[in-house]
């Protein structure tokens, strides 16, 4: 049988010979690449078959996959159907038992270093591993054997990127995250923090790496920069409620129906890194503030272990005059355009303080070193 | 042993060949299934598997009680809310909170709508392909295809001759590529699959239809929770104020636009699971009705705690919209009441479950549940402690735990409720039961199998479908009236509460009854327990050697090829095992937990 490439896909889906020279020149430009390379890339994508995925679920929840399945664009049906090949997920696959593990070495043997290994949920280290058993093996087996042959590794959501819930104070199974599993291949890791993360940013990280051809700019911690390099609160559309002083201050409150600013009532917006309040949830349509919950901060490190949810941060690092929250709170109404100015001028200082000890990771490409 | 008479009924021999399926795959989390055939190739012993375990409970333990939906909503991504929805209430009974009726609304409407989703998403992505053959759809007549959609389904929108045409084309070009993805190594030449081409190929189309469906349904969800998975709960009510015509209405979480979003896609999903989902039911089921093995406990121990209150607060089985009791013993016309809180009800066993408990010989009510993880293979098992080739039995051989109720293996889920619900003589589910006992022309005695259990899950999608409507009605006749409360804050703050309390919240899961048991002391939680659905359907033997629903359900059924498991998978996925639900479970000491024992 013949092998569909990407072209073939393409055409499949209606975009024309002409499009698809021109995607490729773009595709070059967008790339820093001269106009020659653009043949170079058509040719690649007109041979090459779809990139095959291998999808491998530790201990999680499976959220991670029904955000995936969310996803209005692209749809998720395209993704699976044009543009990987899903030749392993133990969520969706029609074979079981030993035709599903037969999947995983086949794979292994045709496409050695050239298959995609995206990992939902995350190893456990205790009971020899065998808190999550997959084929009668512990699930750290299956994942360090995948990993040793393939291209490159996405961490989908917080389990696979930091451990997440399992990995909660104590961690009783010593549930530990894709980069730091012991003997692990040193392979590319790209981390898609969130419990769950956006669907959106699933896909679109998918079809950044396809159309690009290599990993998206990622920041120091290994998150795609495109979608982690901003806090909420930095977007939010109650930011201005916060700067003017205006709070929630118990649930189903005035504020609360006005819209106002939930940092009072525990939200972690301003210390947590994703794209909810930009990108927004299912297709754009809210996020938890706008639902008028709190942010948790569930893309974050240890987001579990940082206490109560609804206790108001405090004395974070890097927070500044957000911790005088409560008394911008007091004095509101006449205060409100010296708080704006005070807030601006901190949050200047604090990105410059940033800027200065965060040195922006280099892009990795498939051939790049983590 | 070679023949085994279990307590509950059922004669188990192992002496015929192993059959050993792991992962079982189309399911939530991690799981094992072994079974020994005779020589017609009949099952004749079967033996589950909970293949994974967290212990979040433990990890639970001292944390904030108001904090506790959210980690337990990450037990399950799949059926996701519905452990959030339990805790919150387990939380506000050992509080003695009481939530206003727009948040019992709210609640119920995001409630039903995952049942709604999960059920769909269940049928075409995690069961369809037991049932469905793609590769056998390229065979199909676009034009056939048609009008058997017209004829099954004649308000469906989707129903051309072109637009199944399209759909073959796209399906055979990805099978031409050579490239299957999810449908790779599937059985597509095992004779148990019995469709003619042009009913695959609908049902195909469906699974494609329903992919870009399903996350719609959920929206309502990410309107009243903040997104979808793992949407916001809150003690004491929703989080989602309302502010309909005031001032800044339209930053507020629910307003005008946003109820008429629910309204719409309410609309939409009703019409979705009538024109699309019912319908391929019946028309599958039709082809398979001489297939019913697996009914299992199904005409003999049901369980259900009913969900759904009316009116806010009232908890009682009166007032509970979905069926509450117990059926034991094949006795269908004795409904018995449930009391969670009555120690001598619901217990869990673990001598064949990987923990350890002082007297194995007694099980343990969850407010009193002990667990600590024992790994260990019995003698008789096959292989290595990390290279497991064949399980024993009759020893401990799984990390889900065995629960029971006055001592019976139970099963949950939407068929248990079902029956529960038909033998109490209530109208709504009397009409759909009987409505597809008709259908397809068969008595009610088909409904005790796999394809019960599977018809009885689309009787509910339908079932929750509508009644999220109801209450979204409600909800704005409420509003209308002038109430717009969602929160009772009064108690929120721990300094209110009193020193020692304990709780229990409890609900019906897609997959079937879910309780969680709270106990709080000085402001934070003392002890945690969850008894989720899995773990009843799921459950390994327990210290009388009942055996739990997956095991019976799968006893005496023949299996085409014992090399391919396809039968084996139909029966499981009837079930819609959710296998991170099933073994989370904790105990209540903080015990030291990582040492571990493997001998």
């Amino acid at each position: 049988m013949a092998t569909e490439t990407f072209y073939d896909v393409m055409r499949r889906q209606g975009i024309t010979r002409r499009s698809f020279t021109k995607f490729c020149s773009l595709t070059a430009a967008a790339l820093g690449l001269p106009p020659a390379y653009a043949a170079e890339i058509q040719n690649a994508m007109e041979t090459k078959p779809r990139i095959p995925v291998l999808w491998m679920h530790g201990l999680e929840c499976t959220c991670c996959s029904e955000s995936f399945i969310r996803s209005g664009h692209p749809l998720a049906k395209d993704v699976i159907l044009s543009m990987i090949s899903l030749d392993y997920d133990d969520t969706l696959m029609a074979a079981a038992g030993h035709q599903a593990e037969a999947i995983v070495q086949e794979t292994i043997q045709k496409y050695d270093g050239n298959f995609i290994l995206a990992v939902e949920g995350n190893p456990p280290l205790n009971q020899e591993g065998m808190s999550c058993i997959i084929g009668g093996r512990p699930f750290l087996e299956q994942l360090k054997e995948a990993a040793d042959h393939c291209k490159a590794i996405i961490s989908w959501g917080s389990c696979a990127s930091w451990g997440c819930v399992q990995a909660a104070r104590p961690n009783p199974t010593q549930a530990t995250p894709v980069h730091k599993v012991p003997g692990l291949a040193d392979k590319p890791i790209i981390k898609v923090p969130g419990c769950p993360p956006i669907a959106e940013v699933m896909t679109a990280v998918i079809a950044y790496i396809l159309t690009f051809e290599r990993f998206p700019e990622l920041d120091l911690q290994g998150r795609p920069k495109m979608f982690y390099s901003q806090r909420i609160h930095d977007k939010c559309y109650r930011r201005p409620h916060f700067d003017a002083g205006q709070f929630v201050e118990h649930f189903d409150d005035e504020g609360a129906r006005k819209g106002y600013c939930l940092y009072k009532v525990g939200c972690k917006g301003p210390t947590t890194y994703n794209a909810c309040s930009t990108v927004r949830w299912n297709g754009g349509l809210s996020f938890p503030i706008q639902a008028g919950h709190p942010c948790i901060g569930c893309s974050e490190d240890g987001f579990w272990d940082k206490g109560s949810f609804y206790n108001r941060l405090v004395d974070v690092n890097g927070f500044g005059i957000e911790a005088n929250a409560d008394k911008i709170g007091v004095t509101a109404a006449g205060a409100v355009g010296i708080a704006t100015a005070a807030h601006a001028a901190a949050s200047a200082v604090r990105r410059a303080r940033q800027k200065a000890g965060d040195e922006p990771a280099k892009a990795h490409d498939f051939e790049g070193q983590n | 042993m070679t023949t085994l008479a279990t307590p509950n009924g059922f004669t188990l021999d192992n002496s015929g060949k192993r059959l050993v399926i792991d992962p079982v795959t189309r399911i939530e989390g991690h799981m094992r299934c072994e079974v020994n055939i005779d020589s017609s190739n009949v099952i004749r012993n079967a033996v589950s598997t909970g293949t994974m375990w967290r212990g979040l409970e433990v990890i639970l333990k001292g944390r904030d009680p108001r904090d506790a939906w959210a980690f337990v909503q990450r037990i399950c991504g799949v059926c996701t809310g519905t452990h959030a929805l339990t805790s919150v209430r387990a939380v506000e009974n050992a509080l003695k909170i009481d939530i206003p009726e727009n948040a019992n609304s709210i609640r119920n409407i995001m409630q039903l709508s995952l049942q709604v989703h999960d059920h769909l998403v269940h049928f075409y992505h995690l069961h369809a392909l037991d049932w469905v053959n793609p590769v056998n759809a390229l065979k199909a007549d676009p034009k056939a295809t048609s009008e058997l959609q017209q004829r099954v389904a004649p308000n469906h929108p989707n129903s051309s001759p072109g637009y199944f045409r399209d759909v073959q084309t796209r399906l055979r070009k990805f099978v031409e590529s050579g490239q299957l993805g999810p449908f790779k190594n599937g059985y597509w030449t095992n004779p148990a699959y019995k469709l003619p081409p042009e009913a695959d190929l609908m049902a195909v189309t469906h699974y494609l239809e329903a992919l870009d469906f399903q996350k719609e349904i959920m929206r309502v969800r990410t309107i009243f929770g903040g997104k979808d998975i793992h949407p916001n709960w809150l003690v004491g009510g929703v989080p989602c104020a309302i502010n309909i015509d005031g001032d800044m209405a339209a930053g507020a979480p629910i307003n005008m636009a946003s109820l008429d979003y629910v309204i719409s896609i309410t609309q939409r999903c009703i019409e979705f699971v009538e024109n699309v989902y019912i319908p391929d039911v019946i028309a599958i089921g039709g082809f398979y009705k001489s297939w019913l093995y697996g009914g299992g406990l199904s005409s003999k121990s049901l369980l259900a705690y009913g969900d759904i209150p009316d009116k806010a607060n009232d908890y009682s089985p009166a007032n509970l919209l979905m069926p509450h009791g117990a059926i034991i013993n094949g006795k269908l016309d004795e409904i018995h009441p449930v009391d969670l809180t009555d120690p001598s009800q619901v217990q869990e066993f673990v001598p064949h479950s990987w923990y350890k408990y002082e007297d194995e010989s007694k099980g343990l009510h969850p407010w009193d549940g002990v667990t600590e993880p024992h790994y260990e293979l019995g003698k008789n098992a096959k292989g290595t402690s990390t290279r497991i080739e064949e399980l024993d039995e009759a020893a401990k051989y799984s990390w889900i735990k065995a629960p029971r109720w006055r001592g019976h293996a139970m099963e949950v889920g939407p068929l248990a409720r079902y029956i529960i619900g038909y033998q109490q003589g209530r109208q709504d589910i009397k009409e759909q039961v009987d409505g597809l006992l008709k259908a397809l022309d068969v008595p009610m005695e088909a409904m005790f199998s796999t394809l019960g259990r599977t018809a009885a899950r689309a009787l509910e999608a339908q079932w929750a479908a509508n009644k999220q409507k109801y209450f979204l009605d409600k909800l704005i006749a409420n509003i209308k009236a002038g109430d717009t409360a969602t929160a009772n804050t009064a108690k929120f703050d721990p300094s209110t509460w009193p020193s020692e309390v304990k709780g229990v919240g409890f609900s019906e899961a897609p997959r079937g009854a879910l309780a969680h048991w709270i106990r709080i002391k000085d402001g934070r939680i003392d002890n945690y327990q969850c008894v989720v659905p899995s773990t009843w359907n799921g459950s390994p033997r327990d210290n009388q050697g009942n055996i739990g629903a997956f095991e019976a359900s799968l006893l005496n059924t023949k299996v085409e090829r014992a090399e391919e498991p396809v039968e084996i998978l139909r029966t499981l996925h009837s079930f819609d095992p959710c296998l991170a639900c099933s073994t989370h479970v904790m105990g209540p000491d903080g015990q030291e937990l990582a040492e571990v024992k493997v001998r």
